[in-house]
C-alpha cells in the first residue's frame, strides 16, 4: 500500500458526473495517456514532419499519400487527434488535481490525532514502553525527542489517553500539487501560443494559403493575418541595407504573410570565421523603426543572442545572398574571334543572351564569398579557402537549363593553377568541374586564345599546310593533291576536335572506318591532331613571346596537357562561353525568425512549478509520528509508531535513532 | 529518579548540521571557495574576466561541490586529486600545444587523450575485477575494483579538465568547456555512472552491483574507442555558433546525470532479475547468496530513476529555455526533444506505478531495462537515424 493512494471516499450511488471523473482521473487512464502521447511521438520523429507534399508523393506513392495527409501525419503535433490525446491528458491530470488536491492540503495540516491504539500497533515501525515516569513527563519526553528531529508536534488529550503527533516534510505533498498543476499549466500555455486559430481559420477557408512562389506585395489579402495576431512564428529574409515590415509563416504547402507593426531596418550581415575556416558567429546590425516610439531601437542579433522588441523576438536564424553585384565577363568558347562580352549585373538577376547556341537566358542564382574546402596538400588533409564563387543558370528557349558554378579566382591543384567552373543538369547530381588552366601569373588569355585559334579554320589551315610541308620536305616527297587532301583531313579533324572532344573523334572514325580498320586509323588520326595542335600551341607561345628555341619547359608542356583535356571535356560543358567573375559587390540577406508567444511566460511559470515540484515530491518524504500515551494497570505506558511515504529505509534509520534514544530513557533504572 | 525534566530532555537535542561539521569540513569549504576564487581571479589576469552568467555557474559548482564533499568524503580526495593532477598537465603544457607530444608525462599519461585512454582501460579493468570479487567472494578483490573504478573516475575527469585547457591552447577563440560532441560527452556518462554507483555502493555498503554497472559504462567504452580510432573523435574542433551559449554547460551536465541514473537503474534491473530468478532456480547458489537483497537492489532502482527522472526533468527545461533563445522557440518538436519527452513520460510512468500504484519489483526491472532502450535511442538513435535542429552528436 502506498501512501500517495487517494483516500477512499465513502461509496455513493454513482452519477454520470461522478462515473466520468472516475473515468477521467483513473490512474490507468493517465498511463494510457502518457504512452498514448508517447507513441504519437515516435510517429512524429520518424516520418519526416511539415515536408513539400511532393515528397511525401513520391515516397508513398498517390493512395499511401492521401491516406497519411487524412491522418494528419505529415503534421503529427498539430493534428487534430494529437492535440485530442493531449487534451485528455490535461483533463486527466486536471480531475486528478481536483480529487486530490483538498486531501493533500488537509494532510499537510491534519496531525491525525484521531489515531486508534490498534492502528497503531499495526504499523511496521513501532514500540512500546512501560516507563517508570508519569505520563505528563513522557509527553514531554517524546515531544520534544520528536522535535529535536526536526518534527512538529501536537498534542491531544482524550481524557483517557494522551495523543503526540508529529510530521514533517509535509512540503511533499505540495510537490504532488505542484508537478500536476505544471502540465496542466504548460500546456494550457502552450495552447495559447498555439496557431489553433490560425489552423481553424485555415480550415474554415478564411484564410488562403498561399501556395505560389511570389513577393508578398502580389499575394492577395486574403492570405494575409492580422497585424495584432497574438502568436505566431514566422520567418523572412532581409538583404543588407534592405527593410521588411512583415513575415512568412509556413502552414501547410504554403505560406500566409503576417505584417509587423514595425519596420527592421538591416544595416549588415557579418559572418566570421574561426581560423580552420569554420562559421564562427553570424552578427545581424539591425534598426527598428516603430511608428509609436520615439527613437529608433539599434541592436546587434546574433546566434543564441536575439531581441525582444514588445513582445516581439527577432532571431538569427539564417543567411543567403542578398543579391551580390556582379562584373563578368564572357569569354566565347566556339569562337574564332576573342572578343569578350562584359555585364553588370546582380544575383537574382536575369540577362537574356544571344550567342551562337540561340537565345539564352542567364540567371544569377547565388555567390558565396567563402568556399572552404578539404584537400590533402603534402599528404595532409588541410582546409583551404578556394575563395569567392557565384552560381548561375543558362536556361533555353524551352525551359532547360543547366546550373554553373564557378570561381573567381584561379585554384592551386598539383602546382598548377586552373579556374574551376562546374556544371550540372539538376541539383540532385553533384557538380562535373571543368579544370581551365591558368598560367602562372593567374591568366585565362592564353587559354582563350589557343582555344580561339583550334576555332579558326583558316589559321588551322596554314599551320596544317605548313606541318604538311615540312614532313613532305624532310621525307623529299612531292604530292600536291595528297598533300592537300592531308591538310583537309588536318582541319577537319581539329574542328571535330574543337566541337566535341576526343569523343567526337572517335565517333567521326566509327562512322567512316569499318570496324578491323578503326584503331589504326583512329592512331594514325590522333597523331596528326596531336601535331597540328601542338604546333598551333608553340606559335601561340612564340606570338607570346615565350622563347621556345630550346623545346617546351615542363611547366609549357603541361599547361598544354591541361589546356588540351580542359577543350576535350568541352563537348559535355555545355555552355558557348565562360563567365568570369571580374570585380563584385558583395549584398548579404540576414535570415530573421520573428516570434511572438504570448504564452511563454505562462510555460516558464509552468516549468519552475515542475522543477520545484518534481525535487519536493522525490526528495521531501512526509513524515509521521505518534506517541499514544496513557495508563494501563497502573503503569505508564507509551506506544510509538511512525511512518514515511518516501525512502523507506532512510525513514528506518531515523526511526531507530528515535527509537534508541528513548529506549535508553525509558529504560533507564 | 533523581533526575530533573530538564536533564532527561537534554539528550534529545540533536545537534544543528553546522554543528556536525569538524574542521576539516571547513577546510574542505575554503579549499573549494579558494579554487573558485583563483578562477575567477585567473580568467581576469588572462583577460577573458567571467560575465555574470559565469560567476553564477562558478558560485553553483562551488555550492554543490562543497554540499557534496560534506555529505560524501571521498569526493574531496578525488577532487584534490583531479585538481592537482590537471594544475601539473596544464603546467607542463605551458602555452605549447605540442608539449603533448613532446612531455612524456602528458604523452603517455595526461595529455586529454591519453588520460581517456586510462579511463577506459580502468574502466574495463574494474568490471572484471567488480565480477571476479563476485564469483570469489573475495573482500579484497572488491576493494581493488573499487579503486580501479575511483581511479577511472579520476583519470575520465582529469582527462576532460586538461582537455579543456587543449581546446584554449588550440586558439583562444576556439576554447571551450569539453562537453559538446558525442565524444566529450560519452566520457561524461561514463564517469557520471561510474559515481553515481559508488556512490551508492558507499552507502549501501555491497560491491556486489559493481560488475553490472560497470558493463553499462564498458559498452560506452567500446563506443568510445571505436569512435577515437575510426573516425578520430578526439579531434577538438571548435564550436558552431549555436553551441555557444552558456546554457550548454549546465544542459549538457544535467543531462548526463539523467542518463547516467538511468543506465545505472537498468543494470541493477538486470542484477535484481537475476538475483531473482536465482532464489526460484538455485537458492543455494552463488549469486543467490551473494547479490544484495532484493529489498536493496529495489531500493537503488527507484533512488536512481527518481535522481535521474528529476535531473532529466531539469535538463530538459534547461534545454528548452536554450531553444527558446537559439532556435526561437522553447519547443519544436524536433526529433531530439521529442525523444526527450518520450524518456521522460516513460519514467514519470514508472514513478507512477511505483508511487501510485504501489509496483515493486520484476516489471519495474524489466521496465528500467526497456527504459535504458529508449533512453539510448534518445541519445544516440537520433543522431543517426534521425536529422534535426539538435544535430551536434552526429555519427
Amino acid at each position: 500500500m502506498s501512501n500517495d493512494a487517494p483516500i477512499a471516499r465513502k461509496a455513493q450511488t454513482p452519477t454520470r458526473s461522478t462515473i466520468l471523473l472516475e473515468f477521467l482521473g483513473s490512474m490507468n487512464l493517465a498511463i494510457t495517456l502518457l504512452a498514448a502521447t508517447a507513441i504519437a511521438s515516435i510517429i512524429g520523429t520518424v516520418l519526416k514532419q511539415d515536408q513539400a507534399y511532393q515528397n511525401y508523393v513520391i515516397q508513398f506513392g498517390p493512395f499511401w499519400f492521401n491516406v497519411f495527409k487524412t491522418m494528419g501525419l505529415y503534421d503529427v503535433y498539430a493534428s487534430w487527434w494529437f492535440l485530442a490525446i493531449l487534451t485528455f491528458l490535461v483533463a486527466s491530470t486536471s480531475v486528478c488535481i481536483y480529487r486530490n488536491t483538498p486531501n493533500m492540503l488537509r494532510d499537510m495540516r491534519n496531525f491525525r490525532m484521531g489515531v486508534k491504539f490498534k492502528s497503531l500497533r499495526a504499523f511496521h515501525f513501532n514500540r512500546q514502553w512501560e516507563p517508570d515516569t508519569d505520563p505528563e513527563t513522557a509527553v514531554a519526553m517524546v515531544s520534544s525527542a520528536a522535535r529535536a528531529y526536526g518534527y512538529r508536534t501536537r498534542q491531544k488529550d482524550h481524557g483517557d489517553h494522551v495523543v503526540v503527533a508529529a510530521m514533517k516534510g509535509s512540503l511533499n505533498r505540495l510537490g504532488y500539487i505542484f508537478t500536476h498543476v505544471a502540465i496542466v499549466v504548460i500546456c494550457v500555455g502552450a495552447l495559447v501560443n498555439g496557431h489553433i486559430p490560425l489552423k481553424l481559420r485555415a480550415l474554415t477557408g478564411s484564410l488562403k494559403i498561399e501556395t505560389k512562389d511570389v513577393p508578398a506585395s502580389q499575394v492577395p489579402k486574403s492570405s494575409w493575418l492580422s497585424v495584432h495576431n497574438p502568436s505566431f512564428r514566422g520567418s523572412v529574409t532581409v538583404p543588407e541595407g534592405s527593410s521588411v515590415n512583415l513575415c512568412f509563416l509556413q502552414l501547410k504547402d504554403g505560406f500566409v504573410v503576417q505584417p509587423l507593426p514595425f519596420t527592421i531596418d538591416l544595416k549588415d550581415f557579418r559572418i566570421q570565421h574561426y581560423a580552420t575556416g569554420q562559421p564562427k558567429s553570424f552578427e545581424s546590425d539591425v534598426v527598428i523603426h516603430d511608428p509609436k516610439a520615439d527613437k529608433p531601437v539599434k541592436a546587434t542579433i546574433a546566434v543564441n543572442h536575439p531581441l525582444t522588441y514588445k513582445g516581439y523576438t527577432i532571431y538569427q536564424a539564417s543567411f543567403s545572398d542578398g543579391g551580390t553585384h556582379e562584373d563578368l565577363k564572357a569569354w566565347p568558347l566556339d569562337s574564332a574571334d576573342l572578343t569578350t562580352h562584359e555585364v553588370k549585373s546582380a544575383v537574382f538577376d536575369k540577362v537574356p543572351v544571344q550567342t551562337s547556341k540561340g537565345p539564352l537566358t542567364l540567371e544569377l542564382t547565388n555567390f558565396r564569398m567563402y568556399n572552404i574546402n578539404r584537400v590533402k596538400r603534402d599528404g595532409k588533409e588541410k582546409f583551404v579557402n578556394f575563395g569567392p564563387s557565384f552560381t548561375f543558370k543558362l536556361r533555353n528557349a524551352e525551359g532547360e537549363a543547366k546550373e554553373y558554378n564557378n570561381y573567381m579566382a584561379p585554384v592551386e591543384q598539383d602546382g598548377r593553377l586552373f579556374y574551376l567552373s562546374g556544371v550540372r543538369s539538376s541539383e540532385a547530381e553533384p557538380y562535373r568541374y571543368l579544370h581551365i588552366p591558368a598560367t602562372p601569373d593567374g591568366g585565362i588569355k592564353r587559354f582563350m586564345q589557343f582555344n580561339a585559334w583550334i576555332h579558326d579554320p583558316a589559321r588551322v589551315r596554314k599551320v596544317a599546310e605548313h606541318t604538311t610541308q615540312e614532313t613532305f620536305s624532310q621525307a623529299k616527297f612531292k604530292n600536291e593533291q595528297m598533300a592537300r587532301q592531308i591538310v583537309d583531313t588536318m582541319g577537319r579533324l581539329v574542328s571535330v576536335f574543337g566541337q566535341g572532344g576526343f569523343a567526337a573523334v572517335a565517333k567521326l572514325v566509327n562512322q567512316r572506318v569499318p570496324k578491323d580498320r578503326r584503331q589504326k586509323v583512329m592512331d594514325a588520326y590522333m597523331k596528326v591532331l596531336q601535331n597540328v595542335l601542338g604546333s598551333l600551341y608553340v606559335d601561340l607561345l612564340r606570338h607570346d613571346g615565350v622563347d621556345v628555341s630550346n623545346g617546351l619547359s615542363q611547366q609549357n608542356a603541361q599547361f598544354y596537357d591541361d589546356a588540351i583535356n580542359a577543350i576535350a571535356a568541352m563537348g559535355q560543358y555545355g555552355a558557348p562561353f565562360f563567365l568570369q567573375m571580374t570585380n563584385f559587390k558583395q549584398v548579404q540577406a540576414s535570415g530573421l525568425q520573428i516570434s511572438r508567444a504570448p504564452g511563454q511566460n505562462v510555460v516558464f511559470v509552468g516549468f519552475v512549478l515542475l522543477i520545484v515540484g518534481v525535487f519536493l515530491m522525490i526528495y521531501v518524504a512526509h513524515r509521521r509520528l505518534w506517541f499514544w500515551v496513557d495508563k494501563s494497570e497502573g503503569r505508564t505506558r507509551v506506544l510509538f509508531a511512525g511512518t514515511g511515504n518516501r525512502n523507506q529505509r532512510d525513514f528506518e534509520l531515523e526511526f531507530n535513532k528515535l527509537r534508541d534514544a528513548l529506549d535508553s530513557r525509558f529504560r533507564s533504572d | 529518579m533523581s533526575v530533573t525534566q530538564h536533564d532527561m530532555l537534554k539528550g534529545f537535542q540533536r545537534p544543528s548540521f553546522w554543528k556536525t561539521l569538524s574542521w576539516f569540513d571547513w577546510l574542505w569549504a575554503a579549499l573549494a571557495v579558494a579554487g573558485a576564487f583563483y578562477a575567477y581571479g585567473y580568467a581576469s589576469r588572462i583577460g577573458m574576466p567571467m560575465n555574470q552568467f559565469q560567476t553564477g555557474i562558478l558560485v553553483g559548482v562551488t555550492l554543490a561541490l562543497v554540499g557534496l564533499g560534506w555529505n560524501w568524503k571521498p569526493i574531496r580526495i578525488l577532487s584534490l586529486v583531479v585538481a592537482g593532477t590537471s594544475l601539473f598537465a596544464i603546467s607542463l603544457y605551458g602555452t605549447n600545444l605540442n608539449a603533448g607530444n613532446q612531455e612524456f608525462f602528458l604523452k603517455y599519461m595526461l595529455s586529454g587523450q591519453s588520460a581517456v585512454m586510462w579511463m577506459s582501460a580502468l574502466f574495463v579493468g574494474a568490471t572484471f575485477t567488480y565480477f571476479g570479487a563476485l564469483f570469489s567472494g573475495s573482500e579484497f578483490t572488491g576493494k581493488v575494483a573499487s579503486a580501479l573504478t575511483w581511479c577511472a573516475v579520476a583519470m575520465g575527469l582529469i582527462g576532460l579538465m586538461v582537455r579543456w585547457r587543449e581546446s584554449y591552447l588550440m586558439g583562444v577563440d576556439i576554447g571551450h568547456i569539453p562537453v559538446s560532441n558525442l565524444y566529450e560527452v560519452f566520457i561524461l556518462f561514463s564517469i557520471v555512472t561510474a559515481l553515481l554507483y559508488l556512490f551508492y555502493e558507499g552507502r549501501y555498503r555491497t560491491r556486489a552491483m559493481g560488475g553490472f554497472v560497470l558493463l553499462v559504462i564498458s559498452a560506452a567504452i567500446a563506443f568510445l574507442l571505436w569512435y577515437s580510432f575510426e573516425r578520430q573523435a578526439y579531434q577538438i574542433h571548435p564550436l558552431v555558433p549555436a553551441l555557444k551559449s552558456y546554457w550548454m554547460k549546465i544542459h549538457v551536465p544535467a543531462n548526463f546525470i539523467g542518463y547516467g541514473s538511468f543506465a545505472l537503474s537498468s543494470m541493477v534491473g538486470v542484477a535484481y532479475l537475476i538475483r531473482e530468478r536465482a532464489l526460484r532456480v538455485n537458492p543455494q547458489g552463488l549469486l543467490a547468496r551473494r547479490l544484495p537483497s532484493l529489498e536493496l537492489m529495489d531500493d537503488v532502482m527507484y533512488k536512481s530513476i527518481a535522481l535521474g527522472f528529476a535531473f532529466f526533468t531539469l535538463a530538459t527545461i534547461l534545454g528548452s529555455l536554450w531553444a527558446a533563445q537559439a532556435w526561437g522557440g522553447y519547443w519544436s518538436w524536433d526529433p531530439k526533444e521529442t525523444w526527450a519527452l518520450i524518456v521522460w513520460l516513460n519514467y514519470a510512468a514508472w514513478l507512477h506505478m511505483r508511487l501510485t500504484k504501489g509496483w515493486r519489483g520484476a516489471p519495474l526491472a524489466w521496465w528500467a531495462i526497456v527504459g535504458l532502450g529508449v533512453t539510448t535511442f534518445a541519445f544516440l538513435g537520433v543522431n543517426m537515424f534521425l536529422s534535426g535542429l539538435h544535430s551536434y552528436g552526429k555519427l
